[in-house]
């Protein structure tokens, strides 16, 4: 036959030699800047930017990105922690010391404030996940913010594959999936209506090996709870779940201590641990490119309660 | 490791989500939980084997109606390379989705169906690749199993798809026989396609040669913003902030501010890891310039190589992608670079028919319409011809009212 080889066709226009030589960059520094891009033109286009802050590693990472993208003046917007009231201790704490020794300021939207004026109703024994969501639009509508920055990606879940990078919210924070805002080039679009806001996703280009990888190169200060430590836990759906406020074990569910570690960081109630010996970022980084589950399946409950928990949740304004 | 993003396009049918979730599925991209998730709603559906489409349709509608709505992006690697995937579809009324999954793209992936050959919609896909420059096109023949794996089909379509690429001037094409259902030449080189002897699509996509810069003559900086921390460590630092657009930027460089025509040198490139000596493409860096001239976002700093223009008369193709049409008279905002001016559309030069590539006149521009207008902009805009430089020859129409983007432009010379 003879044709049927690669090449089939020619190049008219080959590409100029110089752009092959020289300096390259690696993905993730391709990916650093593309965030710190996207935050310094949104943060160019918005009134009332701020950063939300959960004190996990990719809002660790965005932090970091943040601070990255206006040095050496300081982070020009506030961090806010929508709170659950199941937090890890060792999260706030991380969270306290960093917003100290790096003079940011800090808003704390408390579910339980949320709770008490009869905004939402709390189910004893339930995550309070699903709750925050009218905590976190009513402190961007209490506090005027127009440009909320979030380090969601891509990767977590298929309803956040399809999210843009700068979102438009409408006045009731929902997100239309099936409508949204062509993004083209490195050009992002903020503009938005009164009332309206948009969320930022700087990261979702990253995947949760690049976080780990980024915190490996960068040297980042995570919460402990990252690294594998001893740990009473029990399970439950194959999860590892630690037993506390929101999270207690049945009869059944015997209290064990292992050594584990948290691939994720999020309300206590219905954040699981993994099994795991990795001290350090680089022992996660080769833990996370061998393990054959994902991120959220091992570690969320929320997200397994169906196909589309995820997508309904975002859909009304989540994270 | 190096980045590649890749844009995929292809009609309902050609199985674009199954070659896609082959390609996530046998490079061990897909972990065990999200797979097992798929052979459960599989089974529920009834479908005879695990449906890989269910991979990549997230939304809830996507699944229900067994079609790709909007773009997906997925992401994998190999130990050679990281994969950006931008998963666009393929209906007629989602133009502007290609259009955007191709804005980036480094390599396009075309899937034609073996037994139907090249599609109207294949020629559409061909030519929005054109039309982005996007560098490499992948034609992929999707279906061999079902056209017995016969030679002649694919080098016949591959032949056709040949033609169309020249006439319109797309750089570099590989076709590649596939079966994306059975996996033959998406990860594992096949044995029932022996008459082939190119690469399998992973291996192909792993070793295409990736053009970090596409104009690296040219330097361009688009100024983002200033960063004037007025502290007691830094009372007086004044420096702006940006990407490098194309081209390097070299510490004692002499630049010219643009549009004001300023002249000056860099006087240092900083950033938060401590001050480089040059910035290339794509690089989010400070540059502090010699003197203390006037500088605001939206200015470009332009160094070694050609000048960009700057003018208030822009031309260009555009790809609308908004329901109410375009028409001359027409009041909108243009994005270019770090620059938003308002602008009057002057004229509407044509309308591009993406099946036969030819122009013809048009009093409007519909959804997914492409053609050429003339827009007269407030304020100057430093623009280069798209086809020199992606990032300074692309720019967004914004609508007035809703502040929506309602299409994008790519700057070309008024013929």
């Amino acid at each position: 036959m003879g044709v049927g080889v690669t090449g089939l066709l020619t190049a008219v226009e080959p590409v100029p030699a110089e752009a092959l030589s020289g300096r390259r960059l690696s993905h993730l520094d391709v990916l650093e800047s593309e965030a710190v891009h996207v935050i310094r033109e949104v943060v160019a286009e918005s009134a009332r930017p701020v950063l939300l802050f959960s004190g996990g590693k990719d809002s660790a990472v965005l932090l970091h990105l943040a601070r990255k993208a206006f040095w050496p003046a300081p982070v020009p917007f506030p961090l806010l922690h929508v709170d659950t009231g199941h937090n890890f201790p060792e999260v706030l704490a991380f969270r306290d010391a960093l917003v100290a020794r790096l003079g940011l300021r800090l808003v704390v939207a408390a579910v339980q404030d949320s709770i008490d004026a009869g905004r939402v109703v709390d189910r004893p024994g339930a995550s309070r996940n699903p709750l925050q969501t009218v905590t976190l639009l009513d402190a961007i509508a209490a506090n005027g913010y127009d440009a909320v920055f979030g380090g969601a990606r891509r990767d977590e879940e298929k309803a956040r594959a399809k999210e843009r990078v700068v979102s438009v919210r409408d006045e009731f924070g929902q997100w239309e999936p099936r409508n949204q805002r062509p993004e083209l080039w490195n050009l992002y679009n903020a503009r938005h209506s009164p009332g309206e806001h948009v969320r930022v996703f700087p990261m979702s280009n990253w995947t949760e090996l690049d976080v780990w990888r980024y915190v490996a190169g960068e040297s980042l200060e995570l919460p402990d709870i990252y690294y594998a430590h001893r740990r009473e836990v029990f399970e439950r759906a194959g999860m590892l779940l630690c037993p506390g406020e929101g999270s207690r074990p049945r009869a059944d569910e015997p209290v064990r201590e292992r050594t584990v570690r948290f691939r994720t960081v999020g309300d206590m109630s219905c954040t699981g641990a993994v099994s795991s010996t990795a001290r350090t970022p680089a022992e996660v980084a080769i833990e996370i490119a061998a393990t054959r589950i994902t991120e959220r399946g091992a570690t969320r409950a929320d997200d397994r309660a169906s196909e589309a928990a995820m997508e309904d949740r975002k859909r009304e304004g989540y994270f | 490791m190096e980045l590649l993003r890749i844009a995929t396009a292809g009609a309902v049918d050609d199985g674009k989500s199954t070659l896609l979730g082959r390609l996530l599925y046998d490079s061990k991209s897909v972990l065990a939980d999200t797979l097992a998730a798929v052979e459960r709603t599989s089974a529920e559906r009834g479908d005879e084997q695990t449906n890989l489409a269910l991979l990549t349709d997230g939304l809830r509608a996507e699944r229900e109606q067994g079609i790709t709505i909007d773009v997906a992006y997925r992401y994998f690697s190999t130990p050679v390379r990281s994969f950006i995937l931008a998963d666009t579809p393929g209906h007629v009324q989602y133009t502007r989705n290609m259009v955007t999954g191709a804005s980036t793209a480094d390599v396009a992936i075309v899937l034609v169906d073996a037994r139907r050959g090249l599609t109207e919609q294949s020629r559409r896909h061909a030519f929005l690749a054109a039309l982005l420059r996007v560098p490499h096109v992948v034609l992929c023949v999707n279906k061999v199993d079902l056209v017995d794996f016969d030679a002649e089909v694919y080098v016949g379509i591959a032949a056709e798809f040949a033609a169309v690429a020249s006439r319109l001037g797309l750089p570099e094409v590989t076709a590649i026989p596939v079966s994306a259902l059975h996996g033959d030449n998406v990860v594992h080189p096949s044995a029932r396609t022996p008459w082939y002897g190119g690469p399998a699509l992973l291996e192909h996509l792993e070793s295409v040669t990736v053009a970090a810069d596409t104009n690296p003559a040219d330097t361009r900086l688009p100024v983002q913003y200033v960063i004037r921390p007025q502290s007691p460590a830094y009372p007086d630092y004044r420096g702006y902030a940006g990407s490098v657009a194309s081209g390097v930027l070299r510490v004692g460089d002499p630049v010219t501010v643009l549009p004001s025509g300023l002249r000056t040198t860099v006087r240092a490139i900083d950033t938060f890891d401590g001050p480089v000596d040059e910035a290339v493409a794509r690089m989010a860096v400070t540059v502090r310039l010699a003197d203390d001239i006037d500088v605001a976002r939206g200015d470009v700093l332009v160094g070694s190589g050609r000048s960009p223009r700057v003018t208030q008369d822009l031309a260009g193709t555009i790809c609308w992608m908004q329901s109410a049409p375009l028409r001359p008279g027409a009041r909108v905002r243009v994005k270019s670079t770090t620059r938003t001016v308002r602008a009057v559309v002057r004229s509407l030069n044509s309308r591009i028919d993406v099946r036969s590539f030819t122009e013809a006149d048009a009093t409007e521009l519909g959804l997914n319409d492409i053609g050429r207008i003339s827009l007269r902009t407030a304020a100057p805009v430093v623009v280069d011809d798209y086809a020199d430089n992606r990032v300074t020859g692309g720019f967004l129409l914004i609508d007035d009212a809703t502040g929506t983007t309602a299409g994008a432009g790519m700057v070309a010379r008024a013929s």
